[in-house]
């Protein structure tokens, strides 16, 4: 196994946290969070990967054959479908807030604090 | 029986696929009558599951995948008494929360109600759910028909900053839980919790496994609203819609604390079995933390409803300790305690925004003296109960569930953590209990510089004139039903002796993996009659007493004097300062406190758990 996706996993998901706590612009911000989601899909795919195996697509192949682990594939679509959803609430609420309060700048909404 | 099981997700998801076709065509009260039969039925499903749950877990296999082997091939729902009771305090608050928007709303789209049964049955699977994607698939799901339900009313910027800091910091701590289950499945190649357990039982604890619980842990903190996780929560309940707000306060965050006490019993308790001290001591440490900060922080908010975010703030840390001491009593105490203080919240939230539509705010300074009219008599007595409630007063539902965790903490050799979560009671009832006494009777001045007002919901509804008196009693009613829930948990017979034994069976991990993989029944524990100690009479005394105190002193004394530069006593005014200017606003910060409190988590861990 080796280390490598792990580290990319690591690098993604911090590099995706720096870019969310320095944003100044929503849009952006988001962003940063689907760099974020993507350090869990190659933490998952880097777990199911077996060196010299093929698709898991079980037609036609003998039961012999070397096949990457499914269930992780499956988890990272449905991770996929999961933050999409996430990614177009936040745009959303993002084009809310620029036709209400004509800025995308999370520094100069300053509505909540104490 | 098992089939049930299912139904109490099923249901709701489909009425709400149902809802949002065909509620375009059926008059609003046909939806509105249908989603609350929706969340009664809710209600009754997930306590038939609880009562059938009491001697043994119900177990569905989806589609008759049992495992083979003990090998678990499906997916699963495991269902416990206390998931079980956690998904019938999410139908009673929906239920209640659909009856009060009846008369809260003057017109409310369909899809309302379809965001509203989604967010049920997502908290519903997360209850009941035996599988840790499945887990995070619910988490996820709750996490989004939250979002888009606390910006639902969009009236202001404030509302859409609320919601947003919500939904980065939440969608952080989901990333937080994937990597952790991929981690969790890459070493042990299972995502069924009793099936991942049996992996990690015995074995060595090493860094991935640290690295998998610390990801976990910390993701669960954050939906809880855990010191120093909590910033978002306090933003996002403050802008929320009444109905929804009762759901976020009274039910999500605790959700995540069972989550956390989920994962760690049924995977990872049988790794660290000879670490209990490190978990212990960080998560009652946690748990403490939060009270105090959250207690502290409700004092210092003139905003109703940004009062009750910081009573739930720190209540969740109560029930933290409660889960933390890793004791059978403890354990039930906090699932006790998330029931009755879920109701209690429930019902302070529908208070508040009650005294929004009649007296034309959520700002106590701004109330002030408003509620003095007799009309007002019956509201005034709801806060009141509410603030008595939060306050733990003997012998009603909070107060039992604080004696058992003080039980569990004094046995545990936490001793100190009693007067600490007494004091954190004395202060969230004090909050409560101040802003009653400055709008229900004009006590206490009517400026305070040192609270923290927030800008004001424009008045909902229309004014109180038109309001019938049967829409009134129609937004009082849900209030009252569930004070009565929050009040009288306590006093079903026998309910602490059942609560700790079955806590007892939740913590019990290689009995739950035989029962889900192998079918093999623990043999069930004796009841324990439960009887309160003289120690829990006296710290409940001191709890209401300190309470009336504090509020008396907070009012009488005029301008917050334990917070002035003037008075002698206002020693708290720059800790004050400094805790309330932290809480920024800026999700920026919110990222960074959720990174420093994640690194916190691994240095402990990471060096005590090996």
């Amino acid at each position: 196994m080796s280390y490598l996706p792990f580290a990319i996993a690591g690098w993604l998901f911090f590099v995706g946290l720096y870019g969310v706590v320095t944003s100044r612009n929503y849009i952006h911000l988001t962003v940063c969070l689907t760099v974020m989601q993507s350090s869990t899909y190659v933490v998952l795919l880097a777990i199911g990967y077996r060196n010299g195996a093929t698709a898991p697509i079980f037609a036609g192949i003998s039961r012999s054959t070397k096949t990457v682990d499914p269930v992780v594939q499956a988890l990272t679509l449905t991770d996929i479908v999961v933050s999409v959803v996430v990614v177009a609430l936040l745009l959303s609420l993002t084009m809310d807030m620029f036709t209400r309060a004509k800025t995308v700048d999370p520094d100069e909404v300053r509505e909540l604090s104490g | 029986m098992t089939t049930l099981v299912p139904l109490t997700v099923a249901v709701p998801l489909v009425a709400a696929a149902a809802i949002a076709a065909f509620g375009r065509l059926s008059p609003a009260w046909i939806d509105n009558l249908a989603a609350t039969a929706v969340a009664a039925t809710v209600t009754v499903l997930a306590t038939i599951l609880l009562v059938a749950s009491a001697h043994q877990d119900t177990i569905h296999w989806f589609s008759g995948w049992t495992p083979r082997h003990s090998v678990a091939i499906g997916i699963a729902f495991t269902v416990d008494p206390i998931g079980a009771g956690l998904a019938a305090l999410a139908g009673a608050l929906m239920t209640a929360a659909f009856i009060f928007s009846w008369g809260y709303f003057e017109e409310v789209a369909h899809l309302y109600y379809t965001m509203m049964l989604i967010f049920l049955g997502a908290l519903a699977g997360f209850a009941l759910t035996g599988d840790l994607f499945n887990l995070f698939v619910f988490f996820e799901l709750m996490s989004v028909s939250a979002y888009a339900l606390t910006g639902y009313r969009i009236s202001q910027p404030g509302v859409l900053q609320g919601a947003i800091n919500f939904a980065v910091t939440n969608t952080i701590g989901a990333y937080m839980v994937a990597l952790g289950i991929a981690l969790v499945y890459g070493r042990t190649g299972a995502l069924n919790m009793a099936q991942a357990g049996e992996a990690l039982a015995g074995k060595r604890v090493d860094g991935l496994v640290i690295a998998a619980l610390v990801l976990l842990t910390v993701g669960f903190l954050i939906k809880a609203g855990a010191v120093p996780f909590h910033f978002w929560l306090s933003d996002a309940y403050a802008v929320a819609p009444a109905p929804v707000g009762v759901l976020l306060t009274g039910i999500m965050s605790d959700l995540g604390l069972h989550a956390i006490a989920r994962v760690y019993w049924d995977v990872f308790s049988g790794a660290t079995v000879g670490h209990a001290g490190a978990v212990r001591g960080l998560l009652v440490g946690v748990g403490l933390l939060t009270a105090l900060v959250g207690g502290v922080m409700s004092l210092l908010q003139s905003d109703l409803k940004r009062l009750l975010a910081f009573v739930t703030i720190s209540h969740g840390g109560i029930f933290l300790v409660g889960i933390g001491l890793l004791e059978a009593r403890g354990l039930a105490g906090a699932s006790l305690y998330v029931v009755a203080d879920g109701a209690l919240k429930g019902a302070f939230f529908l208070a508040v925004a009650v005294a929004v539509i009649r007296l034309g705010s959520s700002d106590e300074l701004r109330l002030h003296g408003r509620g003095k009219h007799r009309r007002y008599l019956g509201l005034g007595v709801l806060f009141a109960v509410c603030g008595l409630g939060l306050a733990a007063l003997p012998p009603f539902g909070p107060f039992l569930s604080k004696s058992l965790i003080e039980e569990a903490a004094r046995s545990a050799g936490y001793g100190f953590a009693v007067p600490l979560v007494t004091l954190a009671t004395v202060l969230t009832g004090a909050a409560v209990l101040r802003a009653t006494g400055r709008i229900f009777l004009g006590l206490g001045p009517r400026r305070e510089p040192l609270l923290s007002a927030q800008p004001d919901e424009p008045e909902k509804g229309e004014p109180e004139a038109e309001k019938s008196r049967r829409t009134r009693i129609v937004l009082l009613l849900p209030a009252v039903a569930l004070l009565v829930i929050g009040l009288g948990v306590s006093l079903a017979p026998g309910i602490a002796a059942l609560a700790v034994r079955e806590a007892a069976r939740f913590q019990d991990r290689a009995g739950y993996a035989n029962e889900v993989l192998r079918g093999q029944l623990p043999p069930l524990a004796p009841l324990v009659p439960h009887a309160y100690a003289a120690a829990d009479w006296a710290w409940g005394a001191v709890s209401v007493a300190g309470s009336l105190g504090l509020a008396a002193l907070l009012l009488l004394r005029g301008r917050l004097c334990l917070f002035s530069r003037r008075s002698r006593f206002g020693l708290l005014r720059r800790p004050a300062g400094v805790l309330t200017a932290w809480h920024t606003g800026a999700i920026g910060d919110y990222a960074a406190w959720i990174c420093a409190g994640a690194a916190a988590f691994s240095v402990v861990w990471g060096v005590l758990l090996r």
